[in-house]
């Protein structure tokens, strides 16, 4: 299992990605939003789910990037908050022009789950009166007119678990009518599927589904293609596949051995 | 009173949410409970973290077996504890630079920060990884077409994991008709996601969502009192 993952990552190997009509709706989503349009996007997952969630976490940024959009960051779990971070770092190092309070703001971690949720669904002030560097939000040009969730064209969540996507289904989605798309684990993603297409408008399923995602970029971004750090949840389909075909070969070379030993016992 | 105010104020908060979600005129009770909430959830914090201290410091006292993991635990409670509330090493909040303690705790340099990039980061990623290992050999060892329901499971499970890979498509793009296409792993993955299992999994949910109801009924008509715990 090592070799195989590591073998493709040391040799940068690399498939072509075709785009499937679920990550196609997701992308449409956040496209078919009018440019500046105002975007939550909450990353409800830590450092454990990074390599599968992040990725595609930077696409959801890089594509709002691209539109224009006004990123609203916060988390809902406590070692969420390095992973705004990073995506924040990619505003700063790759869209030098947009501006803190302007164009992308971030909420620190607050605990208490849906409840932050359902605060924030009739005032955002009362659970973030602050932004994460202690400004009032009534002094950023981009929150002073944002009373509460329902100023948001879209939310899109990355979620790792509870809380995470279910809850903003259930307490943000459905009460309010909003727009919701979500980026989960490959675990979650089944259980996520149920609510497509009332509740949520779209799932990015694991690391395949960012891949797409980024291919999606890539065919409506040519820009955003020649990016290779835009390239991530690609570069990670090579080690996916060959550890996938070894966990199929595993499974038929155990069974093979049990129908050999059972055949054996019966004779 | 020991059962009584509880009850209540689970009852009444109970039933502020309900009737708050229902008349909007209602929406400032809600918010206050869920002021309370949070405030709640503060305190349950500082019981929580108490709680774990004295079973962690009772096991190192009796010397319990792997007491040795119980002093790394409040060790590492301890360390964490007092360089996220003394923000050691933090620096100033720019907006705010006279005031020594405005910076914030995760703030790159900081103590916490350090704890976070070379401890939780490499331990929580490690553990993860190690899911990849732990699969493989389930695979090998439990993955079995002993009846009819795994051999069911085990062909959907080896369709989607060759579909969620460039081998859904590779595998069969050479020689498969345009008018078969729809037999490639990675449409009869999606296929897979959104109808068998959107079925079982909504059949699942309302089955599950008619349960709370029926429980949360029972706790805030007082029928249902275990949360409370023993006498």
């Amino acid at each position: 299992m090592l070799l195989s993952v590591a073998i493709p990552i040391l040799m940068k190997v690399s498939f072509p990605e075709e785009v499937s009509p679920q990550t196609r709706m997701v992308f449409d989503v956040i496209e078919n939003l009018p440019d500046g349009s105002n975007v939550l996007l909450s990353y409800d997952f830590d450092p454990a789910s990074e390599g599968e969630l992040l990725p595609m976490a930077q696409a959801f940024t890089r594509h709002c990037c691209a539109k224009g959009h006004k990123q609203y960051y916060m988390t809902l779990w406590p070692l969420g908050s390095p992973m705004v971070d990073k995506s924040l770092d990619t505003i700063r190092s790759e869209y030098p022009d947009m501006i803190y309070g302007e164009d992308f703001v971030k909420f620190d971690y607050k605990a208490g789950g849906e409840v932050v949720i359902r605060v924030i669904g009739t005032d955002l002030r009362a659970m973030f009166p602050l932004d994460s560097s202690g400004v009032s939000l009534d002094e950023l040009p981009m929150t002073k007119n944002i009373k509460n969730l329902q100023d948001m064209d879209v939310i899109v969540n990355v979620s790792a678990g509870d809380p995470g996507t279910k809850q903003w289904v259930q307490f943000a989605s459905t009460p309010y009518s909003l727009t919701t798309v979500s980026g989960c684990t490959g675990v979650q993603a089944p259980q996520m599927y149920p609510y497509i297409p009332e509740q949520l408008a779209g799932v990015l399923g694991a690391i395949k589904a960012a891949a797409e995602y980024e291919q999606a970029i890539a065919e409506k971004y040519p820009e955003i293609a020649s990016n290779p750090s835009a390239q991530e949840a690609k570069r990670r389909m090579g080690p996916q596949l060959i550890a996938h075909s070894l966990m199929v070969g595993l499974i038929l070379l155990g069974n093979w051995i049990f129908f050999v030993s059972r055949k054996r016992g019966e004779a | 009173m020991k059962r009584l105010v509880p009850l209540t104020i689970a009852i009444v908060a109970g039933f502020t949410l309900i009737i708050a979600y229902f008349f909007p005129i209602a929406q400032q009770w809600s918010d206050n409970v869920q002021e309370w909430f949070k405030i709640l959830a503060v305190g349950a914090m500082v019981l929580g973290g108490g709680n774990l201290i004295k079973l962690h410091l009772k096991k190192v006292s009796a010397k319990r077996k792997g007491w040795g993991y119980s002093m790394v635990t409040i060790v590492c409670f301890f360390g964490v504890l007092i360089v996220g509330f003394l923000k050691v090493g933090t620096p100033p909040n720019t907006n705010y630079p006279d005031y020594v303690w405005s910076g914030y705790y995760l703030q790159e340099g900081s103590g916490v920060w350090w704890i976070y990039l070379h401890m939780i980061v490499p331990l929580t990623s490690m553990m993860f990884a190690m899911l990849a290992f732990y699969v493989a050999t389930a695979a090998f060892r439990a993955f079995r077409a002993k009846n009819i329901e795994a051999t069911l499971l085990l062909v959907t499970a080896g369709i989607v994991l060759l579909g969620r890979t460039y081998a859904g498509v590779w595998l069969f793009d050479a020689w498969l008709p345009e008018s078969m296409l729809w037999l490639r792993f990675d449409n009869l993955t999606e296929w897979i996601m959104n109808a068998p299992n959107t079925a079982g999994n909504r059949a699942i949910m309302i089955g599950i969502a008619l349960g709370t109801v029926a429980t949360s009924l029972r706790i805030l008509l007082g029928v249902d009192r275990s949360y409370l715990g023993q006498d």
